[in-house]
């Protein structure tokens, strides 16, 4: 395309940018919603103090928000160590879903044991079961090339549909009003919440799982192999780094840790397995890991800004406002970041002034 | 079973593999330039609703079916600006764009949900054609948009391989920096073919809504997005192949419907997870094929190009 300007290298990112681009990223994507909004005759203003103060704006509303952060959270942590390796795990909803499903299994087998077996129980069934839906795909990737975005995403349907079947088949509680969801847990089988919120002990989870990717990352033999064969899988090779084996490990931690998710919003959130129980978790999570430049702390931080427009597209609903409006907001946010991810590895310049340019600059391109 | 119970099996396969094989068409243009766009499935879901809104309002619905096509090249555009222009991350784009198109498609769609469509396309026999045996009721008794399928494969299978431009269009996709010294625009030929996948992309949808499922309803594309960017694999790149693997999928959903009637006491979850499961079994047999045969991927799929870095 023959535009006016022409984009030129950076030696290195631009600090400046990389953290303006996302604020301002954030804006022009409300911008493009609120034109979305006024097109459909709502209000935008109106509609975006709704939100605000939805996910933000009472102490109520914080909790939801971060209530809808501790899955957020848990899921881009595990997308964020597949991705480190340049491994596009999609499956984060099925994994989700998965998790769920192990620890309800035991949850309703075991409903009397106490709960210091019966939650670590839980806690293991559902990495487990994550863990297993997340190397389903990685073992014909490992060893045949097979493309695991669509592997991992395919299997996200017949995770759905296998609970599905269970909640509207040998599942479904007999005193639940034909409503597709198993019964109730046992007391045992629930975590702890903080005070009169809903906010529930799988955010330590959280927290502790970013602690550990981050030093694991840093500071093992084994974060290192992730992050060179992330890097350039033949100089991994070159090394002597066992590929396939790294691949198959790192999407076996990455489904676990997803499936755990699943696990905490049975055990900690509902108390029972239920139809649809997530707005697309997995989903929002990889745009959560791909905007926190895969970072555990940001992924904490991004999460929390990303459960609050969740929070918030719910209490838009009562004023008649679609909460698609939430994933549409998702998907601007990202377009605007990737494209302007490229004003920090490019400057702009303009082609009539081009030609101005000295020396410096064209040794500048030579790089 | 007997011959007509046959011949209705594999008419539904047809009728069911028509969006999946316009879908996987335009994504086998997109991916011929090396442009992976992963947003098939968005694409599909804004074309459905588009198309749907444009055939309940006008009441025609080949105006639906060009509202789909306009809707699915602009969200494509948008792909296009991203990954060739400001040279961004094609999967993260393409998820992007599913995820914009999913929600765009539910906020659009909202009113319409469970409205019947007044005018669908409807079945047009062939004279002649739909008289031959076993043929004739599978490929010659179905709607226009399955006519235009056909037509369409052929095309694309004569221009992709025996024409001037096809040729251009697969020297961009294997190596732009070749086609660029030949004096092909990279840039203008990875817009044109980007755009036009998102076209047919949206076409499929509108396929779903206005004919396939008269009705709008919230992710009515249930992942057959996926599955045509799946079929692009196993259809090595080629639109015969690709027709091939679409009729196969859409009898693999039109036989899990049969066996729901049927009433064979299989839970219908587990065969709605069929589809999905092929995909994969397919997927990985026709990744072990093609690396016995070496034939692959387009050379830059993927890769944004770079003049300076040629």
């Amino acid at each position: 395309m023959n535009f006016p300007i022409t984009l030129e290298k950076r030696i290195s990112a631009s600090p400046v940018a990389s953290l303006t681009i996302p604020l301002i990223s954030i804006i022009l994507a409300l911008a493009t919603g609120a034109v979305f909004l006024w097109l459909a005759g709502h209000d935008p203003f109106k509609a975006y103090s709704a939100m605000f103060k939805g996910g933000f704006g009472t102490v109520y509303g914080l909790s939801e928000t971060v209530v809808k952060a501790i899955p957020l959270m848990i899921c881009a942590l595990g997308i964020s160590l597949a991705f480190r390796m340049q491994l596009w795990n999609i499956g984060a909803e099925g994994q989700l879903y998965m998790g769920a499903f192990g620890a309800t299994w035991v949850a309703l087998t075991i409903p009397d044991a106490p709960s210091l077996f019966l939650l670590p129980a839980m806690f293991c069934a559902g990495m487990i079961c994550g863990g297993i839906w997340g190397v389903l795909p990685a073992i014909p990737r490992a060893y045949l090339g097979v493309n695991e975005i669509i592997s991992t995403l395919m299997l996200n349907y017949v995770a759905i549909l296998w609970v599905d079947y269970l909640v509207y088949g040998p599942w479904k509680d007999p005193e639940g009003f034909n409503f597709p969801l198993t019964a109730q847990f046992s007391e045992n089988a629930l975590l702890p919440t903080f005070g009169d919120t809903r906010i529930h002990a799988g955010i330590l989870f959280a927290l502790v799982i970013a602690l550990l990717i981050h030093f694991g990352i840093k500071y093992t033999r084994w974060g290192f192999e992730i992050r060179i064969i992330g890097l350039s899988q033949n100089a991994a090779r070159y090394a002597g780094m066992n590929i396939p084996r790294n691949i198959i490990l790192v999407m076996l931690l990455s489904g676990a840790v997803c499936g755990l998710a699943g696990m905490a919003e049975v055990s900690g959130l509902m108390g029972r397995l239920q139809h649809g129980f997530s707005p697309g978790y997995g989903y929002t999570a990889i745009i959560v890991a791909w905007l926190s430049k895969l970072h555990p702390a940001v992924i904490i931080i991004v999460s929390i800004l990303f459960g609050g427009l969740q929070a918030g597209g719910f209490s838009l609903q009562s004023s008649g406002v679609p909460a698609a409006i939430v994933s549409m907001l998702q998907g601007a946010i990202l377009f605007f970041v990737l494209g302007g991810e490229i004003l920090t590895r490019y400057r702009i310049v303009f082609k009539g002034s081009a030609k101005k340019i000295g020396g410096k600059e064209s040794w500048k391109q030579a790089l | 079973m007997e011959a007509s119970l046959i011949a209705a099996v594999l008419a539904t396969a047809v009728t069911a593999g028509t969006p999946i094989l316009f879908a996987a068409l335009g994504e086998i243009f997109t991916e011929r330039v090396g442009i992976l766009n992963l947003g098939v499935e968005g694409m599909m879901l804004v074309g459905a609703v588009t198309g749907f809104i444009a055939a309940y309002i006008t009441g025609n619905p080949w105006l639906g079916a060009a509202a789909s096509m306009l809707a699915g090249g602009i969200l494509a555009s948008i792909h296009a600006l991203l990954t060739v222009t400001l040279k961004a991350n094609q999967v993260v784009s393409g998820l992007a764009l599913t995820i914009f198109g999913t929600g765009l498609s539910g906020y659009l769609g909202k009113p319409y949900i469970g409205q019947p469509l007044p005018n669908p396309f409807s079945v047009k026999e062939l004279p002649l054609l739909s008289e031959l045996p076993i043929i004739g009721p599978v490929l010659f008794k179905q709607d226009s948009l399955v006519y235009l399928s056909f037509l369409l494969v052929l095309l694309s299978w004569i221009f992709i391989f025996y024409t001037k431009a096809g040729l251009n269009m697969r020297a961009v996709g294997e190596n732009p920096g070749a086609a660029d010294s030949l004096g092909v625009s990279v840039s203008k030929t990875r817009y044109f073919y980007t755009i036009l996948g998102g076209m047919l992309a949206g076409l499929g949808g509108a396929y779903l809504s206005l004919a396939y499922a008269p009705a709008w309803m919230e992710n009515m594309t249930a992942g057959r997005g996926w599955i045509a960017v799946a079929l692009v694999i196993f259809a090595t790149w080629n639109p015969l192949y690709a027709l091939a693997g679409a009729y196969m999928f859409g009898g693999i959903d039109a036989l899990g419907f049969r066996m729901q009637v049927l009433d064979l006491h299989i839970p219908s979850y587990f065969l709605s997870m069929m589809p999905y499961i092929c995909t994969i079994l397919v997927l990985i047999i026709t990744t072990y094929r093609a690396q016995k045969k070496g034939v692959g991927a387009p050379g830059a799929l993927g890769l944004s190009y770079d003049r300076e870095e040629r």
